[in-house]
């Protein structure tokens, strides 16, 4: 075992440039799919909240989706797009969209109508009670969505050396070709360690969120 | 009444029916508050006190008859202004619960706009004096207040766009008789000092004696007493009133 840790890191010192062009790669595919699922998920989460009757049918579809499972919607893309970055990011976003559309929906729907009807009766617009009133009461769910969003793109991400696209899979998937077991745990390693300090991350940022508007006591 | 000058009625209602569905909520309801009146408005729940506050500010529209506010139509005028000009404070007092004390006071105007720094800070202390909270308060959230706090707060929020109209829903349904007492008091000097006209829904007889200029007594979607305190108390001319008077006594 020791003998093995040793190994890793030994590794990671001979191939240091290499891990962190593959680090590199990896955060700029999850930035890039969480950018758009994010940016998407909470148009429609946005716009399924004031148009309530749609939000069954889209609800369901973006649930079809997030059924298939991941590796398969890499290889269904194929066909469309192609091997490489382009399928990969693509791909995650369609999967990562979800999470953020269901929690963005979630959340706007659920503040309290009470508040509601008062921001209405005091001569607020639609589009005013939307900005200054749901959405930073729905932020913290949204916030939710977001973080499981980031660690499930994160991890699938790592899948997407499959289809021929960079990042840390590589890692993983070229260790398990060349019979190398401290490269694929090497790679490994560093998806957990991104994936762990994403979550650690945004859930700081929506506790300080929270604090800050005293939500939760 | 009758010979009441339009530009003295703040808010008409006139032949006026709400129902929804089967469920008919006012029938056939006409009433006119004068400008500078307290009235308030007393009844079983779901006689259609609290819809007749609705009403006003546009927040519901009859099915038939009109509501007018200071001579407007409600259901031919633009609601948002309409709304920014009457003041609302309701029982579960709808505080926004991500907003300071300041930020809540200040919503209405930040609307519109309507005031510069300087100003909001200047209103802000003002309002917080007049509802009797300490300036300190001003930068705390709801969730930090007693609920004796948030109704004042509510209140300074229902004040801030300055209205001439003033909506109030139970507003003080949810404190302890102490506290009530003592913003029954402060609603009743905001009155007589701002000439506001209030309309004010309670299920207290007792509050609605103290506070009135006259009672309405609701029954099933009509008037069933309208008159001042006294010749309410003196005689009921109802048997709802006759029994809340009842329980008054023992």
């Amino acid at each position: 075992m020791i003998e093995f840790l040793q190994e890793v890191i030994q590794l990671y010192i001979e191939r240091g440039p290499w891990f962190l062009e593959l680090l590199a790669a990896h955060v700029r595919l999850s930035v890039m799919a969480i950018a758009i699922a994010g940016t998407l998920g909470l148009l429609i989460g946005i716009v399924l909240s004031e148009y309530r009757k749609a939000a069954p049918a889209v609800i369901g579809i973006c649930n079809v989706f997030y059924t298939i499972p991941s590796i398969s919607m890499l290889g269904i893309l194929i066909p469309l797009l192609g091997i490489g970055d382009r399928n990969a990011v693509t791909a995650i976003s369609i999967y990562a969209l979800m999470p953020m559309v269901r929690n963005t929906y979630t959340g706007l729907v659920t503040v309290d109508s009470d508040i509601l009807e008062a921001a209405r009766a005091m001569g607020s617009t639609r589009m005013q009670i939307l900005r200054r009133v749901k959405l930073p009461l729905a932020l913290p769910v949204i916030l939710t969505g977001l973080r499981s969003m980031t660690v499930m793109a994160i991890s699938m991400c790592g899948l997407a050396s499959y289809i021929g696209a960079s990042g840390l899979g590589k890692a993983i998937y070229r260790g398990i070709s060349i019979y190398n077991p401290a490269m694929t745990f090497a790679g490994s390693i560093l998806i957990a360690l991104l994936a762990l300090t994403a979550d650690l991350l945004l859930g700081m940022a929506e506790r300080a969120y929270k604090k800050k508007r005293r939500m939760n006591g | 009444m009758k010979n009441e000058k339009a530009a003295d009625i703040a808010v008409k209602f006139q032949n006026v029916s709400v129902s929804f569905g089967e469920n008919e909520i006012l029938k056939d309801f006409s009433l006119e508050v004068k400008k500078g009146e307290c009235l308030t408005i007393i009844g079983t729940s779901g006689c259609g006190k609290t819809t007749m506050l609705r009403l006003v500010n546009g927040l519901l529209l009859p099915s038939s008859g009109t509501v007018e506010v200071n001579g407007q139509d409600v259901g031919k005028c633009d609601l948002i202004q309409l709304r920014r000009g009457i003041g609302y404070a309701i029982q579960n007092v709808g505080l926004f619960p991500h907003m300071t004390v300041r930020q809540n006071i200040a919503y209405v105007p930040s609307l519109s706009k309507k005031w510069n720094k300087q100003e909001e800070e200047r209103q802000i202390q003002r309002l917080l004096s007049v509802v009797g909270l300490d300036a300190s308060m001003a930068n705390r959230y709801p969730s930090e207040l007693s609920g004796g706090q948030k109704q004042r707060v509510g209140i300074a929020r229902a004040l801030a766009a300055d209205p001439s109209i003033l909506l109030m829903d139970e507003p003080f349904g949810a404190v302890d008789s102490i506290t009530r007492r003592g913003l029954q008091k402060e609603l009743k000097n905001l009155h007589k000092t701002l000439g506001l006209t209030i309309l004010f829904v309670t299920h207290d007889i007792r509050e609605a004696l103290r506070l009135g200029d006259r009672v309405l007594v609701m029954e099933g979607g009509r008037i069933a007493r309208l008159d001042t305190p006294e010749a309410v108390k003196e005689n009921p001319g109802s048997d709802f009133v006759a029994r809340l008077l009842d329980e008054e006594e023992e």
